[in-house]
């Protein structure tokens, strides 16, 4: 008998009212791996984690935690994990020693050892009353809190907003060694290069719905690599190429996206042009969030500062040909069966292999 | 919190420039720190729209209401006189006011002395509400450093907090003028007296705003405001029962003041500028420290503390014991002396009665000894002050729930059951704890006065006979933390509900259910009457129900909920 995952969602719905935040979504996290929780603000990633944590009951789908019942065996279950959550808020009249001791000890007792080296790693003065930290030292006892448990998984919900980028570094490097000692780490983030640092697999959701699961390998390969080439002949021949996107060309230099499938093709084509020049950059996670975060659904509240005007209105514009790929891709991962697409095209249309043509 | 350094702060370049540019002529100082006030006020007065409305509705509604009601059941002028005797008894001084015109006791007379601590009472702590509010709650939670980082001025939210009160009050005295007035009372004593209910507002919410400087949390620096309300009521109280007509002591509450202004028997306008001279005194003195303080930041500064926990701090039931620590020695404290204060009133509660043929008249009626009616009336006040405090202490859970806390506790392995279980349990043993205090002050100042060691027992029960009925309190309370936690503040009601059965259901002739829908209206008035073994189990099983109840209720719902 294999141990069963750490974390298994299906079609987790929830409502608050009349606001539909999870809608069927789905995520999975293995024993020992790091796995990524990205989406837009009000995506649901909160939700979902207080659902996990037996906070918040779900309206449907099935949820296991630890091989258990989230709901009905929390306290059970809550032994063996340990929480951080989005909005840090602690005891203000407690020092921020007292609060780790605290909750180390509604888990039954915490590693005295371990407890220093963390709040040493941290740079944490625990004699301060938590009404008097920083932002980002309230976090930090939170922080320290959670890793100086000796648990199975880690739910974290953006555990380094408010860290500077030092202490990133040590967080980091605390999520390794947790990893390396077999721990699960469910990760909610929206620092694209933490995620891309830490995780094993990513699960992208967006309107409490998963559009796109898998390992970061894998995510990779369903997305655009940019070329940059100067040819002797003139490139425009390629604009027409399948898999060739947002082609611009500047008398002998082309810039332009090819779909992962195309690539050994347009190469092919390129070196025949005679290749003068030629820069690849491979698709990084921000391109693939972008792409996921910009080609939003029609839902009012779903609106992100943190994304550029510009970013967002390019592209909108992509996204018109990105129905060819998301098409290409959905059949791509039924034969890799490393990585799923459970997300609509933005006209709502069910993506069918017919859309290839 | 152990606040206990003054922080004074060092002289900054800035100031220098601010006092050299004070000391200019036209200087533009004078307006800056107040700038936007008048933006500010009408942003606040938005936001407390409703609040406000509901608060100056009821007040003047429970006064208007007041006046027809008593109109009613005391028809005749036999009827009212045989009134005035209660109110000329110690218990009736005490919760009421100094007594004038119970010679001839007129329907004014009577709503004036009857009804003005409790109004004085309500508008205090509406203001000092207000005050807090857009004060220290904002700095707290991070709303003033926006407004002050916009083009608003440093003291404008004081200003703004300060005259948001004034409004409020103001319109409160003017509903209640016009409700008295068109019930038929003379509108100039109308006037006055609603005026000195409002000033006496003012008053408490210029102590808030003082308050407010000192204290970092918005939670202290209400308690503390309270705190000096809860003592101008008992020497207002006192002071009267010592020296009929108001003493010394009487004269220096902010109660006493609005009170002595005898309005519908012998009009008297002038300690009125007592309020308003205090109302400027305790202004200046918040602005002042106000100059001396960062945003955020209190006069008193806390210490650092210990780098880790002391072993008791291990659970929730802990915690919440150490978070309400500092209230509930300060809550024990106050009880002890308000017990103290009542137990002391003995001996003159005997003379007065002695020397007075009409009150030994009303008492040989009741069939009770005189001070076995007066400590029964008094330690019904206990009684209500502990349902209060276990009001506030249970809904601390809610606030803590509110503020992402409870998130945090039952991500760790704590059962929802053992969580509110804790925090009921830990606010029934400290209601206890409470009693037990008045109990011991009453009863040690009874002896003391009175040389009978006997009465330190007989006043701890007369206390602790409360508990059951304060439990019943804290299960309602409980329940709507646990399973309606929107509607928690709710909880409120029947505390208010027991208070004005308790005090106003006698004067007012409220039906005996109506009574009996305050778990207070069921406790027997021990000593005057045998402790009712029954009908205190009653009150503990419906107490039990009502925690199964909330516990069952939290267990079901979501949190944040
Ligand atoms: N208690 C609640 N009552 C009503 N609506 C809620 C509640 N909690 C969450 N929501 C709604 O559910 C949706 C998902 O919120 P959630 O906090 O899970 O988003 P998130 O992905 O964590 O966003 P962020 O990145 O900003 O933290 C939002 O639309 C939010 O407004
Ligand atoms: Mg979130």
């Amino acid at each position: 008998m294999t141990t069963p995952s750490a974390v298994e969602i299906r079609g987790l719905t929830k409502s608050f009212g009349d606001v539909r935040a999870l809608d069927g979504l789905d995520l999975s996290v293995a024993r020992g791996e790091v796995a990524g929780f990205l989406g837009p603000n009000g995506a649901g990633k909160s939700t979902t984690i207080r659902v996990l944590l037996g906070l918040l009951r779900a309206d449907g789908g099935t949820v296991r935690l630890l091989g258990g019942d989230p709901w009905a065996d929390a306290v059970e279950l809550h032994r063996r994990l340990a929480y951080v959550p989005g909005e840090v808020t602690l005891w203000p009249t407690l020092t921020g020693g007292e609060v780790i001791d605290l909750l180390g000890r509604l888990h039954g007792g915490l590693d005295a050892a371990r407890r220093a080296v963390l709040l040493e790693r941290f740079e944490l003065d625990p004699t301060k009353k938590v009404r008097t930290y920083s932002k980002g030292n309230r976090q930090k006892v939170a922080l320290v809190a959670a890793l100086a448990a000796d648990v199975e998984l880690l739910v974290l919900d953006e555990p380094t907003a408010g860290l500077d980028p030092l202490m990133e570094e040590v967080f980091t490097e605390c999520i390794r060694e947790a990893k390396a000692a077999g721990t699960a780490v469910l990760l909610s983030s929206h620092i694209l290069a933490e995620v891309e640092k830490l995780c094993d697999t990513v699960t992208i959701i967006r309107n409490g719905r998963t559009v796109e699961a898998g390992t970061l390998e894998s995510m990779r390969h369903l997305t655009r690599t940019t070329v940059t080439a100067v040819t002797s002949a003139d490139p425009a021949v390629l604009a027409g190429l399948p898999g060739v996107h947002d082609f611009a060309a500047d008398g002998h230099r082309a810039t332009f996206l090819v779909d992962a499938e195309a690539l050994a093709a347009v190469t092919g084509r390129l070196s025949s042009l005679g290749l003068t020049s030629l820069v690849c950059a491979p698709p990084s996670l921000e391109q693939l969030f972008l792409q996921h975060y910009g080609d939003r659904l029609p839902a009012p509240e779903q609106v992100d500062p943190g994304l550029p005007r510009g970013d967002h209105t390019s592209r909108m514009r992509r996204t018109r040909g990105d129905h060819g790929l998301m098409a290409t891709s959905s059949s791509h991962s039924s034969s890799s069966g490393q990585s799923q697409r459970a997300g609509d095209g933005p006209d709502g249309d069910p993506i069918t292999p017919e859309h290839v043509g | 919190m152990v606040p206990t350094v003054i922080r004074s702060r060092p002289s900054t370049s800035a100031d220098v420039n601010r006092r050299a540019m004070t000391a200019a002529p036209l200087s533009p100082d004078r307006s800056v720190p107040f700038t936007r006030a008048g933006t500010l006020l009408r942003f606040a007065a938005r936001r407390d729209r409703r609040r406000l409305v509901i608060w100056v509705l009821a007040l003047a509604g429970i006064t208007v209401y007041a006046t027809t009601a008593l109109g009613a059941v005391y028809p005749t002028a036999a009827d009212r006189q045989a009134r005035a005797a209660v109110m000329q008894t110690p218990a009736g001084i005490l919760f009421s006011g100094p007594g004038y015109g119970t010679r001839d006791y007129t329907l004014g007379a009577m709503i004036a002395n009857e009804l003005g601590l409790s109004v004085m009472i309500a508008i205090a702590i509406m203001s000092i509400q207000t005050v807090v509010r857009h004060t220290r709650a904002e700095e707290e939670d991070g709303g003033a450093e926006l407004l002050l980082a916009g083009s608003v001025g440093r003291r404008a939210p004081l200003v703004t907090a300060l005259g948001l009160t004034a409004l409020a009050d103001v319109a409160v005295a003017v509903v209640v003028t016009a409700g008295l007035a068109g019930a038929g009372l003379a509108l100039v004593d109308s006037a006055a007296l609603a005026l000195g209910w409002a000033l006496t507002g003012v008053v408490f919410g210029g102590v808030a705003a003082v308050t407010a400087q000192l204290f970092e949390q918005a939670r202290g620096a209400t308690g503390a405001a309270l705190a000096v309300l809860g003592v101008a009521v008992v020497a207002r109280g006192v002071g009267d029962v010592l020296r009929p007509g108001g003493g010394p002591l009487s004269w220096l509450s902010p109660i006493a003041w609005a009170q002595q202004t005898r309005p519908y028997v012998d009009l008297r306008w002038t300690p009125l500028l007592l309020s308003v001279a205090l109302i400027a005194v305790l202004v200046a003195a918040a602005h002042r420290l106000s100059r001396h303080r960062d945003l955020g930041a209190g006069l008193l500064v806390p210490r650092r503390g210990p780098a880790t926990a002391s072993p008791l701090l291990a659970g929730p039931a802990s915690l919440l014991a150490r978070l309400q620590r500092d209230t509930v020695i300060g809550w024990t404290i106050a009880l002890f002396i308000l017990g103290a204060t009542f137990g002391s009133l003995t001996d003159a509660v005997i003379s007065m009665v002695a020397n007075n043929r009409q009150l030994a008249r009303v008492f040989a009626l009741t069939g009770a000894s005189i001070t076995d009616s007066f400590t029964a009336a008094v330690t019904v006040e206990l009684g209500l002050c502990a349902a209060a405090f276990a009001v506030a202490s249970i809904l601390r859970v809610r606030s803590e729930e509110s503020a992402g806390r409870v998130e945090l506790m039952l991500a760790a392995p704590v059962h929802r059951r053992r969580l509110l279980g804790s925090g009921v349990a830990v606010t029934a043993s400290a209601s206890v704890l409470l009693l037990v205090a008045a109990g011991l002050g009453e009863g040690f100042a009874a002896a003391a006065v009175s040389g009978d060691a006997g009465l330190v027992g007989r006043y701890l029960v007369a206390t602790l006979v409360h508990v059951p009925a304060v439990l019943v309190i804290l299960g309602v309370a409980a329940l709507l933390v646990g399973a309606v936690p929107r509607f928690a503040p709710l909880a409120w009601l029947v505390v208010v509900w027991a208070l004005v059965a308790g005090m106003f259901g006698q004067l007012l002739g409220l039906p005996g259910w109506a009574l009996k829908l305050s778990p207070f209206g069921w406790t027997p008035k021990v000593p005057a009457e045998h402790v009712n073994v029954l009908v205190q189990a009653g009150l503990v099983v419906v107490a039990a129900l009502l925690i199964a109840a909330a516990l069952a209720g939290f267990r079901a719902r979501d949190v944040p909920a």
